[in-house]
């Protein structure tokens, strides 16, 4: 039997099904994990990717922190604040957290501020000289129009995440990566491959979703662009516009 | 009433773009700022709704000086046409003309209502109010932009180069539409534009502007092709050359008129001088 039967062997056994260390849990622990980390990440990135695409501000510094984040050894991050700032084995779940909202904010503060410039200057100029407060630009313009690509960032953040959160039973946590760390000091590489495939899986199942949440998120308006070509010189008549409308 | 009063405007990269600028524009007339890029026409224009703030000099709408009103409760009493129409791709043509409207408290239901009785007084079908600016042409979107301008019944009207971007037919259609509009609305509307022929059609008062918003001529479109102020003025109109440089021919002892090209431009009927 080659590794992947004997590994989709182990997956489909039931007594793998139930317990502390059964799949379920681990999988709940690992989507834990994942949550946790993008809900923090988005408050922190996205509300400062909305300012820093709104305002233009700080955007140099920002790349330039993004960059330096995405050069952090995360085991090495982890190792260090576990260590350095005593949490511990106890408190492991916060050296955690912080390893990975440091390695989800990046993508997640592209997104939001290349979301945001994206939106064309002319709309907002307008939307500017119609009266609209700078909350209401953002709110019922920017947002709107940037929400894909926005969504775009939380797409990457997660993918990130989840591949990387087995880095949490490297510290005593559980997780899907519990079945890798535990698995290769005894060589079983039947589960440390079953622990690959499920983060992969897992991945591949989140990406789906959330491909789907994007595409529903492009405004019907910017959808009536990419899906029929402007129609020219429709003239206004009641029977060109609804055999118009029948084409969209 | 709209005076600027000794306007300059200095943009933070150092250009002058206005320098001391005095106008006054009178209400519910059109008045046209007319000059090429760089004259600082649209500077002008954008300061009137505080888009742009003056470096020194002051307006001032019916005697209240702009820069102690609010901006934003000042620009959503004031109805601006920009020149790509300016339409939030995201939201109906519908929703696009109650924008001011809702935002200002008005309800949903009613804010429809008006937004569907300026798509008539813009000449669109009522058909298009729930399709998105993508799926209109052109002059359409114009039309949607000049409802939108109107909604919120301003007593002044802002229009940057409305009708820029669209070809000359339907730019034609849409000026003698601002025509009909502005006959029955008498708006205090500032229009800009590079197009002296459109200034000459569209305003009552013509204000010719040089680079930085110095003014060559102001008066009405008569006044200034009788009697073009200096060289540059009488180039700008084109009164030296081409279909405006007109002579008078005797021809089988009737006069005809000849434009500058050579073309024959018609008749002159009776009531004309010897």
């Amino acid at each position: 039997m080659n590794a992947f039967a004997e590994a989709f062997a182990w997956i489909g056994d039931p007594s793998h099904w139930s317990g502390p260390d059964g799949i379920p849990t681990r999988l709940a622990e690992h989507l834990a994990y994942t949550g946790l980390t993008v809900v923090i990440a988005i408050l922190i990135a996205v509300t400062l990717g909305l300012y820093i695409g709104h305002t233009g501000r700080f955007r140099g510094a920002s790349i330039g922190a993004t960059s330096a984040l995405r050069a952090l050894p995360t085991l090495g991050l982890l190792t260090y604040l576990a260590i350095a700032f005593g949490f511990g084995i106890r408190l492991a779940l916060i050296p955690t957290i912080i390893v990975l909202v440091v390695l989800a904010i990046p993508p997640l503060l592209a997104g939001a501020y290349s979301g945001i410039e994206s939106v064309d200057p002319r709309t907002v100029d307008a939307a500017r000289s119609m009266g609209m407060t700078e909350w209401q630009i953002l709110w019922k313009v920017e947002i709107p129009l940037a929400l894909p690509l926005i969504i775009g960032g939380v797409r990457s953040a997660v993918l990130q995440v989840v591949a990387t959160a087995t880095v949490a039973a490297y510290i005593s946590l559980g997780g899907l990566g519990r079945y890798i760390i535990d698995a290769l000091p005894v060589r079983d590489y039947t589960k440390v491959l079953v622990g690959a495939l499920l983060v992969t899986l897992l991945a591949l199942v989140l990406e789906g979703i959330l491909i789907s949440i994007q595409r529903l998120t492009v405004p019907a308006g910017v959808r009536a662009i990419r899906t029929s070509p402007p129609l020219r010189r429709v003239r206004a008549t009641g029977q060109n516009a609804s055999a118009a409308s029948r084409a969209t | 009433m709209i005076r600027f009063d000794a306007v300059s405007k200095r943009f933070p990269d150092g250009t002058l773009a206005v320098e001391n600028f005095s106008l006054t524009i009178p209400s519910r007339t059109t008045t046209v700022l007319v000059g090429s890029s760089g004259s600082g026409k649209t500077t002008l224009l954008r300061m009137i709704n505080r888009m742009v703030d003056p470096t020194s000099g002051s307006i001032r709408i019916d005697d209240d000086d702009i820069s102690t009103l609010e901006p934003v409760k000042l620009r959503r009493s004031i109805g601006y046409v920009m020149q790509n129409s300016g339409l939030l791709p995201h939201r109906t043509v519908a929703d696009n003309i109650a924008t001011v409207p809702l935002l200002s408290g008005v309800k949903r239901a009613q804010a429809r209502a008006e937004a569907l009785t300026l798509m008539d007084t813009v000449g669109l079908d009522r058909s298009l109010a729930d399709r998105y600016p993508s799926q209109l042409s052109g002059g359409q979107q114009q039309r949607v932009g000049v409802a939108r301008g109107l909604a919120i019944d301003p007593n002044i009207l802002l229009m940057d180069e409305p009708f820029g971007a669209v070809d000359p037919l339907v730019r034609s259609e849409l000026q003698q539409e601002l025509l009909r509009i502005q006959k029955d609305l008498a708006k205090t509307i500032v229009f800009v534009t590079h197009d002296i022929d459109e200034a000459f059609l569209l305003g009552d008062q013509v204000v010719l502007l040089r680079t930085g918003g110095q003014i060559a001529q102001v008066g009405t479109p008569a006044e200034i092709l009788a009697n073009p102020a200096d060289d540059f003025v009488d180039t700008f109109i084109g009164a030296d050359r081409g279909r405006r440089a007109l002579r008078i021919e005797e021809v089988s002892g009737r006069q005809v008129v000849i434009d500058g090209t050579g073309r024959l431009a018609g008749i002159l009927k009776d009531g004309a001088p010897t």
